[in-house]
């Protein structure tokens, strides 16, 4: 386990290399002087001169990937050319509503997605299983925003139970902070509690044909025992590798969601951003995700090899 | 069997939508661009099957055009991801020692959700068609890829191709006549999501105003335009967004099968599953 | 102690229904030894699972028969009562020690689940019980070993492993599905050795289902001889082995490796492959394969007819016509031989 982790946890560093070297060049994709791109078509030469040598843009590419690379290093994401406030500081704080949305998305998934797989393969010699097998498909093929734009319909404007838009931090109190999120957090949960079942429900139906749930049965353990403790250990362990993607889905997720119900996190800091053109803060907020993706990806490997003696215990 | 049924109505709804968007401008009856400032946001009907938009244009041919548009960024960007994504597994699973670099480089563009990174290359980009189909090119091969390269790690030792190895056959041969056509199966099935995934996220993006140019009519583009219009023309919202997912869905659909199809793992365990399974007597 | 009367188990498959058990009747007694014996695909295996009902339904179906256990017919009983018999009355150990074992769990948890689930242990009792039936098996270091998950033991530990847990309730009657298969020639022998020393120690009855006469060859008191879901040939090891009655056994003893077989004399494996169960070919199932099969087998489907005391088997031919085709093997190789 020990060197498991060691190797896992140096894999991180080629990993955030490639990353940053791609979110570096996302600026150097634009079409066009940067410079101008972000001062518009009628700024003064002074003005570009100005931002060009501020960004660096004169020196060699490598020169200032080296350059960014270091100020990165120290916590300086650069500032806003909108605004002119540092990005880290912008990123901070919007994270909040971002992190809260996310939580409770993950909290939905777990308590609906767990359940519901036990129960479809309880009950797998019936309807209920071939019926669930299509909804998680069809799950994954509903655009999120259009199924957030049909219940902001329903629970918003038909049945008014949820407010459709806004963000109260914790600090306003738990009541109105949740239930400013219930409704985003659930749409944001919807498509990966089917992925997440789904692959629940996969592993279990391996995991009930294999010889040592045979065991289990020859032993006299009742039905119930052999399905949650002997399946239901089994099954999670493949299910984890999928949290990862679960979160990556939910990491893109945020975008639209706090997009479309005024939710002010990194999200909507990040279409602002890309409408305003300013790119340090477009460049911050993405390597910040990936940052977080890549660490959520470091936590479920170590956890999948904590669940499974076979790698723990080597 | 109930799932092969499954697979053929999907087949036939996903070539309908293809045919209808092609042949559109044959049988519409109505232009999808003519605006008509009396007939704005009118429920569906006998004439406006949809209804119309803010516009007064009819909302059933926009629905139609706009597949066009959805359909032809699913198809190129699930080839082209595919063969970069193919070519760079097989070169990754087959030689030992570019596999460390490739798959590295790999790991850094699976290190952004695919949707977070097709919307920061189009940002960079900038919104045409093109750069979408670049962007989510980007976004989407990197798991091609990988899916490529774990299925020639699988095979990569197989007898028929250490045979062909040990008789000098030339590398690239083994990889094109003896790994590729092995591996054909996964691709197959990896490419089918990759399509459902890429008009998902061109949708998405062009929902989130950093797409398609808003007066192409596309159906992220119309949900964008709906969505303030949602209280009072909720058909203006509700039929694009089912013109998207009914094409998902049998994209789906088609993977799902494709994949039940293909996978020798599902079937080995079926035979194992009646022991009696075995040849007739001779 | 277990009767089997007239067991049919069909096997209802996409491809079509399979009998895999087709009337199959026989006796075991308390303390006895059998040894159920035929080709992958025989229905010996699934014969085994039908005694405690652990065929997976669907496909499995028992249309008709019964299985008594002391009386009480295992077919038809309650899902209660039939899980106060597995495991506590019939325990049952499987084929492939390495996937048998759940392989998150510590050794001593699985052991003591099978300990508790039929006696209201302490935990602690419980423990030193699991400790106790681990020595039992042959394990050495039993305490430390407890907590050690599978994919720590080698095959043949995980074996005794298995054992262990079968013998945790005191079963009467132990079935044993091909449990040595998948080890090693040495351990083989061992892990017969701790069959047998169980059965003298407990007089524990043993239903042994195998392949290979060799191994049941002394360990059971009988055989029954299995083809396509039916028994061929049943009687006392001694007559399956020195009267042999039905073609099939004997080929499947001249299939069996000897240690004082001549270098000339090679091994023999049966030609062709056991009948397909869906379509089975008429007349007697195995008259495609035999090689002493004339016009009448492919017409009638020989009964199980006695053969001498206790002693059945299924073939038209009579004794002196059967040793009259073996002696003329016998004098063909001698031909070829010399």
């Amino acid at each position: 386990m020990l060197s498991y982790t060691i190797r896992r946890l140096l894999s991180v560093i080629p990993v955030m290399l490639v990353v940053s070297i791609i979110v570096f060049l996302l600026v150097h994709l634009t079409p066009g002087n940067p410079a101008f791109i972000i001062l518009g078509e009628d700024a003064s030469p002074e003005a570009i001169a100005q931002l060009e040598k501020q960004l660096g843009l004169n020196e060699p590419l490598y020169i200032q990937f080296f350059d960014w690379i270091k100020q990165v290093m120290t916590g300086d994401l650069g500032t806003s050319v909108y605004s002119a406030q540092p990005v880290t500081e912008l990123i901070f704080g919007n994270f909040g509503p971002t992190i809260s949305l996310m939580v409770l998305s993950l909290l939905f998934i777990l308590v609906i997605s767990i359940p519901l797989a036990i129960l479809i393969v309880s009950l797998r010699k019936t309807i209920l299983d071939p019926l669930f097998t299509n909804a998680s498909l069809l799950g994954v093929s509903i655009p999120e925003f259009w199924l957030a734009i049909l219940l902001v319909l329903v629970f918003g404007v038909t049945f008014p139970i949820f407010p459709v838009a806004g963000y109260m931090p914790l600090a306003e109190g738990f009541g109105p902070w949740i239930y400013h999120l219930l409704l985003p957090a659930f749409v944001l949960a919807l498509v990966e509690i089917g992925i997440i079942a789904r692959m629940l429900r996969d592993s279990m139906l391996d995991s009930v044909n294999q010889d040592y749930t045979k065991t289990a049965r020859a032993k006299g353990v009742r039905e119930r025992d052999v399905l949650m403790k002997h399946v239901f250990s089994n099954a999670l362990i493949p299910t984890t590798t999928v949290l990862g993607a679960t979160v990556a889905g939910l990491l893109g997720g945020t975008v639209i969601i706090e997009t479309l119900f005024t939710i002010p996190g990194i999200g909507q800091l990040l279409i602002d951003s890309i409408h305003r053109r300013d790119y340090p803060v477009i460049q911050g907020v993405v390597l910040f995700i990936a940052a977080i993706y890549v660490l959520v990806n470091l936590i479920v490997d170590l956890l999948y090899a904590f669940l499974d003696p076979r790698i723990r215990y080597d | 069997m109930m799932s092969k049924k499954r697979n053929i109505i999907a087949l036939t709804i996903f070539l309908l939508v293809a045919l209808a968007t092609i042949t559109a401008n044959l049988w519409l009856p109505v232009s999808p661009a003519a605006i008509d400032a009396n007939q704005r946001l009118l429920a569906p009907s006998g004439t406006h099957w949809f209804g119309t938009d803010d516009f007064g244009r009819d909302i059933f041919a926009r629905v139609i055009v706009a597949a066009r548009v959805s359909l032809a960024v699913g198809v190129i960007v699930a080839v082209v991801a595919t063969v970069i994504g193919t070519l760079l597994g097989l070169v990754s699973g087959y030689f030992r020692k570019t596999d460390f670099i490739l798959m590295r480089i790999v790991d850094g563009f699976l290190a952004f959700p695919a949707l977070l990174l097709a919307l920061a290359l189009v940002a960079a980009l900038g919104g045409s068609i093109t750069n979408i189909v670049i962007a989510l090119t980007i976004a989407f091969f990197p798991v091609m890829a990988r899916v490529v390269r774990s299925a020639v790690l699988q095979i990569k030792n197989a007898q028929y191709i250490e045979a062909a190895r040990t008789t000098g056959t030339n590398n690239v041969v083994i990889i094109f006549r003896y790994i590729l056509p092995n591996v054909l199966s996964p691709i197959i099935v990896q490419s089918t999501f990759i399509f459902a995934k890429a008009i998902l996220a061109e949708a998405a993006l062009s929902f989130l105003g950093v797409g398609v140019n808003p007066s192409t009519p596309t159906w992220g583009n119309m949900l964008q335009e709906s969505q303030i219009y949602i209280t009072i023309a909720p058909w203006f919202s509700i039929f694009p967004g089912i013109a998207i997912v009914i094409t998902v869905l049998s994209l789906n659909i088609l993977g799902d099968g494709l994949r039940d199809a293909f996978d020798p793992h599902s079937v080995k365990k079926k035979r194992k599953r009646k022991p009696k399974q075995t040849a007739p007597a001779a | 102690m277990l009767e089997v009367n007239n067991l049919h188990v069909h096997l209802d498959t996409p491809a079509g229904l399979v009998k895999a058990v087709d009337g199959v009747s026989f006796r075991l007694e308390a303390g006895q030894t059998i040894g159920i014996v035929g080709e992958s695909g025989s229905g010996k295996s699934v014969l085994a699972h039908s005694l405690t009902k652990l065929n997976p339904e669907p496909p499995a179906t028992y249309p008709k028969g019964e299985i008594l256990f002391e009386g009480e017919n295992i077919l038809t009983m309650d899902k209660k009562r039939l899980r106060n018999l597995r495991g506590k009355e019939i325990a049952m150990i499987f084929q492939d020690p390495m996937s048998s074992l759940n392989p998150v769990f510590r050794i001593g948890r699985q052991l003591m689940e099978a300990i508790q689930t039929h006696q209201k242990l302490p935990k602690k009792e419980a423990r030193q019980k699991a400790i106790e039936l681990l020595i039992d098996v042959g394990i050495p270091d039993p305490e430390r070993r407890m907590q050690d998950y599978p994919h720590q033991f080698s095959g043949g530990m995980r074996q005794r492993v298995l054992i262990a847990i079968a013998l945790a309730a005191r079963p009467k009657l132990l079935i044993a599905d091909e449990p040595t298969t998948a080890l090693d020639v040495t351990i083989q022998a061992q892990i017969i050795e701790l069959l047998k020393s169980i059965q003298k120690k407990y007089g524990t009855s043993i239903i042994m289902i195998t392949h290979d006469l060799g191994v049941v060859a002394n360990l059971a008191d009988r055989i029954l001889v299995m083809y396509a879901g039916k028994i061929v040939e049943s009687g006392s090891t001694a007559d399956i082995f020195y009267d042999t009655a039905m073609p099939y056994t004997w080929s499947l003893l001249r299939s069996i490796p000897r240690l004082d077989a001549g270098a000339s004399e090679r091994l023999l494996h049966i030609e062709g492959h056991p009948p397909n169960l869906i379509h089975p070919p008429k007349g007697c199932n195995f008259h495609p394969r035999c090689p002493f099969a004339r016009d009448a087998c492919l017409q009638t489907d020989p009964p199980l007819a006695e053969r001498g005391t206790n002693h059945m088997a299924a073939c038209i031919l009579t004794k002196p016509e059967f040793d009259k085709e073996k002696r003329a093997v016998a004098e063909r190789k001698g031909v070829l031989l010399s």
